[in-house]
């Protein structure tokens, strides 16, 4: 039976067991018009009921569902001759996709023989047979699961503790899966890195000056041992940065100071909203519009002031990402200039300071810890950003601080080596989850100070 | 000395005019600095709308096709994959242009139409076989180099080696559009077709639905547990070191590189649970942890403006606390909890980073039909289009990325709406 088909049986099932047991709760009482004597109201009954059916259905069938391929795929390789089971793993899973194709009818790479033949029919089977236990065991523990439930309703059965009870376990469940989903980057990111500093020491990928993680197909190739020093990624992550930051922080800060201080209500009413629209566009649009349109005029203005400019300059893509960061970071310098309390500003003005002399000599200095914060807070946004990169810088690792040339990131290594690659044991693909964990620990240490700033600064003034 | 002594006034006034020259430039700077943004927003859509508002119309050149028999059935039996139509649409072609002579002209003539000429009879013969013997007047795709021609990206002035159609298309280009041949119509193709490595044949609608799948896996789990979580951290979480961890954690994860979550589905959702590479249904999964964080801070903001007068007259009146929750904050709250969805939407709507590690960049031409079919997203098509050097790709890039903004542009005014409509201010 297909999933779909199951999933929506259970569910009437469910229902059925709501409109059962809220019956049933009044059935024991002697009807409608005694409802008072129940413990909780009858909806509560049904709910009840309806808890006990599903729940634990759905818990088995999901389990059944993530553990099915693998089981079967274990059966399959136990039942195979000798021979192959003791290749390597890599042959081994190629073997097994063919079975897999050879059973769903596609087409398939290599010799078929009666072995594959076999063991395709015999996957069909198996999948089959878990189909129909499947579909078994998950209405038959639903059904159990609402029998039961409805055999322990009593007047003085306390239904509406219990649902509230299972409730909050699942309200707290779904709270922790923001917990999970951390422990999830850590652990999966941190099990690959390790894998590769197996391989390649910490210290040759942390202070290594060269970066080409070709390793060889042949071991005969030229150039063949891939090295992994990671130094040029990092340079070149932080000139980026640095180019994308001289554009946002003091745009993004006039900006702030401009529309708090200076401007008409009408033109802060259409200059804000439109630089929110900056916010919203997605990442990749801004990619496109580096590659295909400031990347040329980069180049052309370069040219014309006689500058050799690569085609995929650092500065293009650092500009703009700047301006993609503008928002942030005057957003959040607007809220630091608000915060600042307006007895320090009237107090300033008072005393015969110009506007800008407030603002530059008053607010801001008090306003700074909540500005350096939102800093931080883009810092990170620009090192872990991605499709800009990915778009308009290069490939080549280049050590380089010149904003002219093209360098490579961490974030667009990352992808050229992963997309396209599907195998899992080279340290090249490995290479990509240390990058990620640089970056995921690089930018956790920012965000946690800049928002801790943020935050602080916050509390100071209220 | 008393000369020297000025007075206070008189030493303000002294340097008045300094101060009020850098108040002035201190203000224009602010202008200015307001000024980039809105230039730059200003800039960005002209650019697009003058780039893409061209692959919203396609050429399109009217052929006389002869389905003739011998060609089609040369053995008495029709088979429609292995018919050869293509021959079909180059006889029609060379009768339209009988003057053509040689190989090379001939196949350069070839070149006018699109591949898709040839789908099209096949799916023409598909749909009525009585058809063939008899000849039908049709309108097919031209090549993409004809349409960037007719369109006026490629100058047919510019010395010939420099262009991708010879001086021999141009001239027969401009004979078909005084015989009335040649058309530019609505490109139909870009919202019907999926992706293509021909430009004048690749459409979004693959990728469109590859987008729709993955939201929906996305709403479904984020809307609940986001909500679930949201309810808890306000309602429910007693105040110590846990749910302090957790609201931290909440606040960092909203701040993670977008492109760490792909690390996590790949690592997770592909090598460890074995899902399929390229699903929507992985996607889906991806980016409903990336945007829970966005929906349980909305979710929390919507709780915390329901005022606790209205808690306090339920639990006066004999409410349990889970009740309070869900007879009354909750409905309450709803609305804000929903625009905060939708914009979290938006945000996974023109996500692609982490997109990209679970395999959703493969090209694919099929529609996704289901949520286990491989796919792609509406914005990794903007970045695989990208990538193409073809002219004709640029324009459509631009089309799909005006597509992806009029979606994203509706789900925040629908956002917007569902604020001012709804939200109570108390």
């Amino acid at each position: 039976m297909q999933n779909v088909t199951l999933i929506l049986l259970l569910a009437a099932m469910a229902a059925a067991a709501f409109y059962m047991g809220r019956r049933r709760s009044l059935a024991v009482v002697g009807g409608p018009a005694h409802g008072s004597r129940l413990h909780s109201l009858p909806g509560y009954y049904g709910y009840f009921t309806l808890i006990s059916c599903l729940l634990p259905a759905l818990g088995v069938f999901l389990v059944w569902v993530l553990l099915e391929p693998k089981i079967i795929v274990a059966l399959i390789v136990d039942s195979l001759p000798d021979a192959q089971r003791t290749t390597s793993a890599g042959e081994l899973n190629l073997l097994v996709n063919n079975i897999r194709n050879l059973a769903a009818g596609d087409a398939t790479s290599g010799e078929i023989d009666a072995v594959m033949r076999n063991a395709a029919v015999r996957y069909n089977e198996y999948v089959a047979a878990s189909r129909k236990m499947l579909t078994a065991l998950t209405l038959g523990i639903a059904g159990i699961g609402g029998a039961v439930a409805l055999r322990r309703i009593r007047p003085e059965f306390r239904a509406r503790n219990r649902v509230e009870q299972i409730v909050l376990y699942l309200l707290v469940a779904a709270s922790s899966i923001a917990i999970l989903t951390t422990i999830g980057i850590v652990l999966s990111v941190l099990f690959e890195a390790l894998r590769f500093f197996s391989e390649v020491p910490l210290t040759e990928f942390l202070f290594g000056l060269n970066w080409s993680p070709q390793t060889a197909i042949r071991a005969d190739q030229v150039g063949s041992s891939g090295s992994f020093g990671a130094v040029p990624l990092f340079a070149g992550t932080l000139l980026i940065t640095a180019i994308a930051m001289v554009v946002a922080v003091p745009v993004g800060l006039m900006t702030a100071i401009y529309l708090a201080e200076y401007s008409s209500s009408r033109v802060r009413a259409i200059a804000k909203p439109l630089l929110e629209i900056l916010a919203g566009i997605p990442t990749v649009v801004y990619g496109f519009f580096a590659a295909l349109t400031v990347a040329p005029w980069v180049r052309m203005a370069g040219e014309s002031m006689g500058l050799e400019v690569a085609s995929e300059s650092a500065l293009a893509a650092g500009a703009v990402m700047g301006i993609m960061i503008i928002p942030l970071v005057s957003s959040l310098s607007d809220d630091a200039i608000h915060a600042v309390p307006t007895a320090m500003r009237d107090g300033a003005l008072a005393l015969g300071s110009t506007r800008s002399e407030t603002m530059v000599r008053v607010i801001l200095p008090a306003a700074l810890p909540g500005i350096v914060g939102g800093i931080l807070l883009a810092v990170s946004r620009a090192i872990g950003e991605t499709m800009i990169v990915v778009m308009a810088a290069g490939l080549a690792a280049n050590l380089t601080a010149n904003p002219f040339e093209a360098v490579t990131t961490v974030t667009v290594q990352i992808v050229t080596l992963l997309v396209g690659d599907q195998e899992f044991d080279s340290a090249k693909t490995l290479a990509a989850f240390a990058l990620g964990l640089m970056l995921f620990v690089v930018t956790l240490c920012l965000n946690v100070i800049g928002l801790s700033f943020v935050r602080k600064y916050r509390e100071q003034y209220e | 000395m008393a000369a020297d002594r000025r007075t206070s006034r008189e030493i303000v006034e002294a340097g008045l005019a300094r101060r009020r020259r850098k108040e002035k430039l201190f203000r224009a700077t602010g202008m200015l600095a307001t000024a980039v943004g809105v230039i730059f927003l200003g800039v960005f859509f002209a650019t697009l709308v003058l780039q893409g508002s061209s692959a919203f119309v396609q050429t399109f050149i009217k052929l006389d096709v002869e389905l003739s028999e011998s060609v089609l059935a040369p053995e008495g039996e029709l088979d429609l994959a292995y018919a050869d139509f293509d021959g079909l649409v180059r006889s029609a072609l060379r009768k339209e242009f009988p003057e053509v002579s040689g190989r090379n002209e001939r196949r350069e003539l070839y070149r006018l139409v699109s591949i898709g000429a040839g789908y099209q009879l096949r799916d023409l013969v598909r749909s009525d076989p009585a058809l063939v013997g008899s000849t039908s007047t049709l309108w097919v795709p031209a090549s993409s180099n004809v349409d960037m021609l007719v369109k006026g990206n490629i100058d047919p002035t510019i010395e010939e080696s420099l262009r991708p159609v010879s001086d021999a298309q141009v001239a027969w280009v401009e004979s078909l559009r005084k015989a009335g041949r040649l058309e530019t119509r609505f490109n139909k193709a870009l919202f019907t077709n999926g992706d293509s490595r021909e430009p004048e044949l690749a459409g979004i609608k693959g990728a469109l639905m590859g987008s729709f799948y993955m939201l929906i896996v996305t709403v479904v789990l984020a809307f609940p547990i986001g909500v679930a979580a949201a309810i808890y951290l306000e309602e429910f979480a007693p105040r110590n070191r846990w749910s302090d961890l957790i609201e931290v954690n909440i606040n960092n994860l909203a701040a993670v590189p977008s492109i760490v979550f792909g690390l996590l589905g790949l690592a997770v959702f592909i090598n460890w649970m074995a899902l399929p590479r390229s699903a929507p249904l992985v996607g889906g999964l991806v980016l409903s942890l990336l945007t829970l964080p966005v929906i349980i801070i909305a979710s929390r903001a919507a709780i915390q403006s329901v005022p606790p007068s209205i808690r306090e007259a339920a639990l006066g009146l004999g409410a349990s606390k889970m009740q309070v929750v869900f007879h009354h904050v909750l409905p309450l709250a709803l609305p804000g909890m929903l625009t905060g969805t939708i914009i979290g939407m938006s945000r996974a709507l023109g996500e692609s980073a982490p997109l990209l590690m679970i395999g959703m960049v493969a090209f694919i031409v099929d529609v996704p039909g289901g949520f286990t079919d491989p796919a792609t997203a509406l914005p990794v098509q903007v970045y695989l289009w990208a990538d193409s050097p073809e002219r004709a790709f640029a324009e459509r890039t631009s089309a799909a990325i005006i597509v992806l903004l009029g979606f994203l542009l509706i789900m925040n005014l629908a956002a917007v709406i569902i604020r001012r409509r709804m939200e109570r201010k108390w």
